[in-house]
């Protein structure tokens, strides 16, 4: 009989177990410990702060309205951005069990899922989603936005998922399962629990890169901040002034959420 | 019944196809016995003790515990893993659970124990190991020592037959090393049956019932702890001792 309770070995082919923990697509997190990154966020900051302020007020026509009217878009944008993280943490989770399952067939599936992600460019991916789920079902753009950016923001919570589960120690669950628990009592009481404490950081630095991602869903009939951007821009034809504006609503938003990140991981450490 | 609590009879256990690391290894412990083995590194210990409990599959070979067949596929192994406690050398308490949760984890889950009733065992064992006013601690807070003592109220919370310990005070400060043994004595005399890799030759000598010497994957000689100590009979068990003693 094969060995039924042993964890799965390490895949040979995948980076160091954290590689994908520590290297992110979402920002620079400002931890105060990193005085280079800390400050450099802070001098970021201040200035788009600044900047933004300045235009709103010297220079209200057209600023302004530009503010008022992308502003508006920050909703859907947040909206969109919790929901599909969400939705990606699930398939995450599922995706991330299926590469350290003792299944070859789940092991499949979880990686031929992580590849074709990993292997398409996300904007292609999400008007491909976009379209496939319009061929077949009737929704609206914002549910099929929230559902394409959850499939392709799965694949890297998989990844997450599975850094996460491998960086618990093997005796977890070896002392788990001596004590008598079935594999999943131990997966869910045992290791789930510290896998969710070490990707914590890191899932919210994919909300961060997926914040940012969600102006692509813009081009799925969707009002976000970038698409009430260019619908300005489209009956007033002031492009640069518009995207400056855009540039820097999603600057603030995103150097705001970073540094949240980083209390986030201090805090951890801390405990 | 079978008068023995853990038969192993002719058990080899290759990883690959090159390394066997353990050569057909038989041993017999009855109820209440201590039994101690001892061997250089990678002779084996760790492999044997781990497949009593099924952590590793032995490629040939059977162990029984009690009438159970360990190494049967037909058996229910998380019924045998209820009844053989294992202590390891690097404790692997649950660092998420205070010490109370970490020793009621496993009967509230598997024996389907109601919380108070586990509580209020964890605590009688708590206070059997003397960490009675550590129970809302975590892991993290406490000693090596003390990390220990907890390992062994957690596999005690199971109610075992049979407790496995491997290196269980090799990886503790020296100072602390004895009020692991301690637990250990005190269990031993409450005739706990007891398989134990360890080098403590103390503890062997005061609770020990025989010491199995190992090298190379083959036990090479079983005897009672004075006599296998003071007077060898194989080259190499002399050899091994001349080291450690
Ligand atoms: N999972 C494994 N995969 C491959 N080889 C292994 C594995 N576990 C143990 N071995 C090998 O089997 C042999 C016996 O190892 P084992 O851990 O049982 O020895 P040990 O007597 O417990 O040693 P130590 O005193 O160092 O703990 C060693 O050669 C070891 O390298
Ligand atoms: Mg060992």
């Amino acid at each position: 009989m094969a060995e039924i309770d042993k964890l799965p070995r390490k895949k040979a082919d995948r980076g160091p177990v954290t590689s994908r923990i520590d290297v992110t697509d979402g920002a620079l997190i400002p931890n105060r410990g990193n005085s280079l990154v800390f400050n450099s966020w802070r001098v970021t900051f201040i200035l788009s702060i600044v900047l933004l302020v300045l235009l709103i007020f010297i220079s209200p026509a057209p600023f302004r309205d530009i503010f008022y009217i992308t502003v508006k878009g920050v909703p859907v944008t947040f909206q969109v951005t919790v929901f599909a993280i969400l939705g990606s943490l699930v398939l995450g989770l599922f995706c991330g069990l299926g590469q350290v399952s003792r299944s070859r067939l789940l092991n499949t599936l979880a990686g031929v899922y992580v590849e074709l992600i990993r292997g398409i460019p996300l904007l292609v991916q999400l008007i491909f989603i976009y379209y496939a789920l319009g061929r077949f079902f009737q929704i609206e753009g914002l549910i099929a936005a929230i559902i394409a950016l959850s499939i392709c923001y799965g694949a890297y919570m998989g990844e997450i998922f599975r850094a996460g589960i491998q960086a618990v120690p093997k005796g977890q669950m070896e002392a788990a399962i001596a004590l008598g628990m079935s594999r999943g009592q131990a997966l869910r009481k045992v290791i789930l629990p510290q896998t969710m404490k070490i990707i914590l950081p890191a899932i919210g630095n994919e909300f961060i890169a997926m914040l940012k991602d969600s102006s692509l869903v813009s081009v799925i009939a969707l009002r976000d901040i970038l698409r009430r951007g260019r619908e300005y821009i489209s009956r007033t034809f002031l492009s640069l002034e518009t995207m400056l504006m855009v540039a820097l609503i999603y600057l603030v938003i995103t150097l705001l959420l970073s540094r949240i990140v980083a209390l986030m991981e201090e805090r951890m450490k801390n405990e | 019944m079978s008068d023995y609590r853990i038969r192993i009879e002719n058990v080899s256990k290759f990883f690959g196809h090159s390394i066997q690391a353990v050569k057909n290894a038989s041993l017999k412990v009855k109820k209440g016995e201590v039994v101690l083995i001892i061997g250089p590194s990678g002779s084996g210990k760790s492999t044997l003790l781990r497949s009593v409990n099924r952590l590793e599959v032995a490629t040939e070979g059977k162990i029984w515990i009690d009438d159970d067949e360990v190494t049967s596929s037909s058996i229910d192994i998380r019924k045998i893993r209820e009844e053989a406690g294992m202590v390891f050398q690097s404790f692997n308490l649950f660092p998420h659970l205070r010490v109370i949760d970490n020793i009621t984890l496993a009967p509230r889950t598997v024996k389907n124990l109601s919380k108070e009733g586990a509580n209020e065992q964890a605590r009688k064992l708590l206070k059997k190991v003397g960490l009675e006013d550590k129970e809302q601690a975590y892991p993290g807070q406490l000693s090596g020592g003390q990390q220990q003592r907890v390992a062994i109220a957690r596999a005690l919370a199971m109610e075992p037959k049979v407790m496995l310990f491997d290196e269980p005070t090799s990886a503790l400060d020296p100072e602390m090393i004895k009020e692991v043994l301690d637990v250990m004595l005190d269990l031993a005399r409450e005739g706990m049956t007891m398989l134990v890799v360890s080098h403590e030759m103390g503890f062997a000598r005061a609770a020990a019932d025989k010491v199995v010497f190992m090298d190379g994957g083959e036990i090479i000689e079983v005897g009672a702890p004075d006599e296998l100590f003071s007077n060898p009979k194989e080259e190499r068990t002399r050899k091994f001792l001349t080291h450690i003693l």
